[in-house]
């Protein structure tokens, strides 16, 4: 039997002839053919959990809209990336994202190396028409070297993938439904007094705001490295 | 078992039957037990020993029998099972009398009389056993024709046919969705893979809704046998009922009949002497709304956070553990004996074009006659809501019906003659769901209507995607805004903006469907919302809107 892998699919992407593998998603052929879509749970080399929803493209013949990252492409398919609904879905998402928590860029150390900060400027929100909601949450500085803000999380639970998918950890995790949700370390317990943590770091910097950060910087010199990716492939091809 | 074990057991069953002259079921279902049926259970058996006549007259504890409103119902029927008499609002102090009159004329002040349309009106596929057979004994279910279908499918019938006969009845999900079961069942019998797994949803959590509860509580081998036949038919070999904690009845009973069909070789292994295996297991919800999603119960079985992922993959090709996987809800599993007993064209001559058999509703709210009731899809509101439930009380005027639960809308006068079926519910705006149907009258504010299955779906969002997490409770605070009376009309414009990113975003069915009431409240009771903001008041009268509130302090 043929795999999903061995298949070769063609389809349009915006327009563009792609050429690819049956087990690849749309965002994936995207990126291969310099379509950019914006993305903010999906993290190169951690599994995809469709959460943020930012990624949602239309396919030709369904009125539903469908997560890239998720969604694998088959023969045929006809997907546009970027129309006026889009768009306005896109924008009204991060407005409902920088209304939850307490998003305050110029104070936060990640202003300026943020990638909820970059999306809004790429996708041109300029002001948030619906009410802030400033939750009062607290900080948790007890780990040696590093700090965890509640106030700058987006639950994208980037945290909680690569801590269990790559480091092995599974030292974060999520607590509580709905708006109350928090990510936690082991049982709800104070960050540095956790057992399971191997203080690797990669927490640190796969998350993609100022949610998670190194001690000692201050507003806008937190910048997180992007080794994990490369970590990922690397580990794929020896597995291959 | 063979089949000659099965009728033995099933002649020994009437024989003792027939030792009675006549048999009283005392209904043992949550809501009448929740009025001390239990009690007047014992004080009838007391009373019986008292009088000598407990060798003539069998006490029956039954399930269900529907009239919830006038519980605790006690039925007495002759010898070959014909209804004499149902009493209703029966107590421990009524026993004596009650006794008295068996086989004799009826005490006339606690007589519910049977023949008013509640009753009439109904037809009985789902809860054809409901209140007749003592759920705790699987001799009355097998008297009452139980595992024929499973036995008539192993023995005469290879799996493909089985499959045929479901899709030939045009059953459809009774979850909600009205996915068509047949569709369904071949996908899973057709996906590669050894391992198969059925997954019984019993994790019923609309407010209002006790279909399945009701089923599970009064005839749970139904349910199993169903599952049975579902495994027979995919080619799975163990199944899971998961069920929500709350119920801790229906868990009991459904434990209780698993024990029962496993001793006598209907569930377990070696089926019937066949190479057939299928055990069943029943999982405890830990009280998650969103955990009656597909996807998001799978991850609760296996022991994760209940959250729902993206589909596709369905579970029908990676479900439980990544194994092909078979959901369907518990009057979907209630429905499959009767139809593989009887055939599918029996089932598909029920009902209207697209949707057929007959749907389980548990009729609340402002209405007269509350309880569970069963019609043929396509019946109109006006005859479930008039007929069958007898009206609005105190004569009061009927303002919407709400189906569906908090996935659901509110349905306005002028479709009361609408029949009911999956396609039509959904045109205006509202979904069949699992069979809730909240009656409304002129005391209901609309607008709190929509803020109370808002606050709901805000505490039942499972936090995953950003859509339902934030955009509930925005949505909720501004309800709360106008009931306050303190909204503005840009919070109508942005709660519909609000509903459309939600429908169209959210990453489960909750989030899609958290925005159908507020939505359904916009499109046909729109000036409730104005009312509340413009004039500072609520026409029902039951907000607190700032105009009333000023009013009362000037009085």
């Amino acid at each position: 039997m043929s795999t999903l892998a061995s298949q070769i699919v063609t389809l349009k992407i915006d327009g563009k002839d792609c050429g690819a593998r049956g087990d690849e998603t749309i965002l994936e052929v995207a990126r291969q053919n310099g379509i950019e879509i914006p993305t903010l749970c999906h993290f190169d080399g951690l599994s995809d959990i469709g959460a943020c929803r930012l990624c949602l493209v239309e396919v030709k013949g369904s009125p539903k809209l469908f997560p890239a990252c998720t969604t694998l492409v088959t023969e045929g398919m006809e997907v546009l990336t970027t129309s006026e609904r889009l768009r306005r879905y896109r924008v009204q998402i991060l407005e409902l994202l920088f209304t939850e928590r307490n998003h305050v860029c110029s104070v936060c150390v990640s202003n300026g190396h943020c990638e909820l900060q970059d999306l809004a400027v790429k996708l041109g929100l300029t002001h948030v028409r619906l009410p802030y909601r400033y939750p009062r949450l607290a900080v948790d500085a007890t780990h040696d070297r590093f700090v965890q803000d509640d106030n700058r999380c987006v639950l994208c639970q980037r945290c909680v993938r690569v801590c269990d998918e790559i480091e092995g950890a599974h030292t974060w995790d999520v607590a509580g439904r709905g708006i109350e949700s928090r990510v936690i370390t082991d049982l709800s317990e104070p960050w540095g007094s956790t057992e399971s943590c191997t203080g690797c770091s990669k927490c640190v910097h796969v998350c993609p705001t100022g949610a998670i950060f190194e001690k000692g910087k201050a507003s806008g010199e937190m910048v997180k490295r992007r080794f994990v990716a490369e970590l990922a492939a690397k580990r794929e091809s020896r597995d291959e | 078992m063979t089949a000659e074990d099965l009728n033995e057991l099933v002649e020994k069953e009437l024989e003792a039957n027939r030792g009675f002259t006549h048999s009283i079921n005392v209904c043992m279902a949550a809501g009448c037990l929740s009025s001390r049926a239990d009690q007047a259970m014992d004080a009838i058996k007391k009373e019986l020993k008292a009088k000598g006549m407990d060798k003539q007259v069998r006490v029956r504890p039954v399930g269900c029998m529907g009239l919830c409103a006038a519980g605790p119902l006690v039925e007495i029927r002759d010898a070959a099972g014909n209804s004499e008499v149902m009493y209703q609002g029966v107590t421990p102090e009524n026993a004596p009398e009650l006794v008295a009159s068996v086989g004799k004329a009826p005490v006339q002040s606690l007589v519910c009389d049977t023949s008013i349309p509640f009753f009439t009106r109904q037809v009985k596929v789902v809860l054809e056993n409901c209140g007749k057979i003592d759920p705790e004994r699987i001799e009355e279910y097998l008297a009452a024709d139980g595992y024929r279908g499973l036995f008539k499918c192993i023995f005469e019938m290879t799996p493909v046919q089985v499959v045929e006969e479901v899709t030939k009845s045009g059953l459809r999900g009774r979850g909600g969705a009205g996915f068509p079961t047949g569709l369904k069942w071949s996908t899973v019998a057709k996906a590669p893979g050894k391992q198969k797994y059925i997954i019984c949803n019993a994790d019923e959590g609309d407010p209002g809704a006790f279909m399945d509860r009701s089923i599970l509580e009064s005839d749970p081998h139904r349910v199993l046998e169903g599952m049975a036949i579902a495994a027979y038919a995919t080619g799975a070999n163990h199944g899971y009922i998961y069920c929500r904690a709350e119920y801790p009845l229906a868990v009991k009973r459904l434990k209780n009949a698993i024990r029962q069909a496993e001793r006598l070789g209907l569930l377990g292994q070696e089926i019937m002497n066949t190479t057939f295996n299928f055990t069943v297991e029943v999982r405890l919800g830990a009280g998650a709304f969103v955990c009656g999603e597909e996807t998001a119960l799978i991850h609760s079985i296996e022991g994760k956070r209940g959250t729902p992922r993206p589909r596709p993959p369905f579970p029908a090709q990676s479900g439980l553990w990544g194994c092909p996987t078979l959901i369907n809800n518990v009057e979907t599993f209630a429905n499959i004996a009767p139809i593989l007993r009887k055939g599918g064209e029996w089932f598909a001559q029920i009902g209207t074009e697209k949707s057929k058999g007959t749907k389980v509703f548990a009729l609340a709210g402002r209405v007269n006659n509350t309880g569970l009731i069963e019609v043929p899809m396509g019946t109109t509101l006006r005859e479930i809501i008039y007929s069958l439930g007898n009206g609005i009380p105190d004569g009061r005027k009927f303002k919407a019906v709400q189906t569906g639960g908090p996935s659901g809308g509110c349905i306005p006068e002028q479709y009361l003659d609408m029949g009911v079926d999956y396609d039509s519910i959904a045109q205006v705006g509202s979904i069949m769901g699992s069979g809730g149907m909240i009656v409304m009258d002129e005391t209901s504010c609309m607008v709190d209507v929509a803020k109370f299955f808002m606050e709901f779906c805000k505490s039942e969002s499972c936090g995953k995607c950003i859509p339902c997490r934030v955009g509930t409770s925005q949505m909720y605070d501004m309800l709360c805004k106008i009931t306050d009376g303190t909204g503005t009309l840009e919070d109508v414009i942005m709660l519909e903006e609000l509903s459309d990113l939600l429908k169209s975003t959210s990453l489960c069915g909750l989030g899609m469907t958290a925005p159908n009431p507020v939505m359904t409240t916009l499109r046909y009771f729109r000036h409730e919302y104005t009312a509340h903001i413009e004039e500072g008041k609520c026409p029902a009268g039951v907000c607190n809107a700032a105009g009333k509130v000023a009013e009362e302090v000037r009085a």
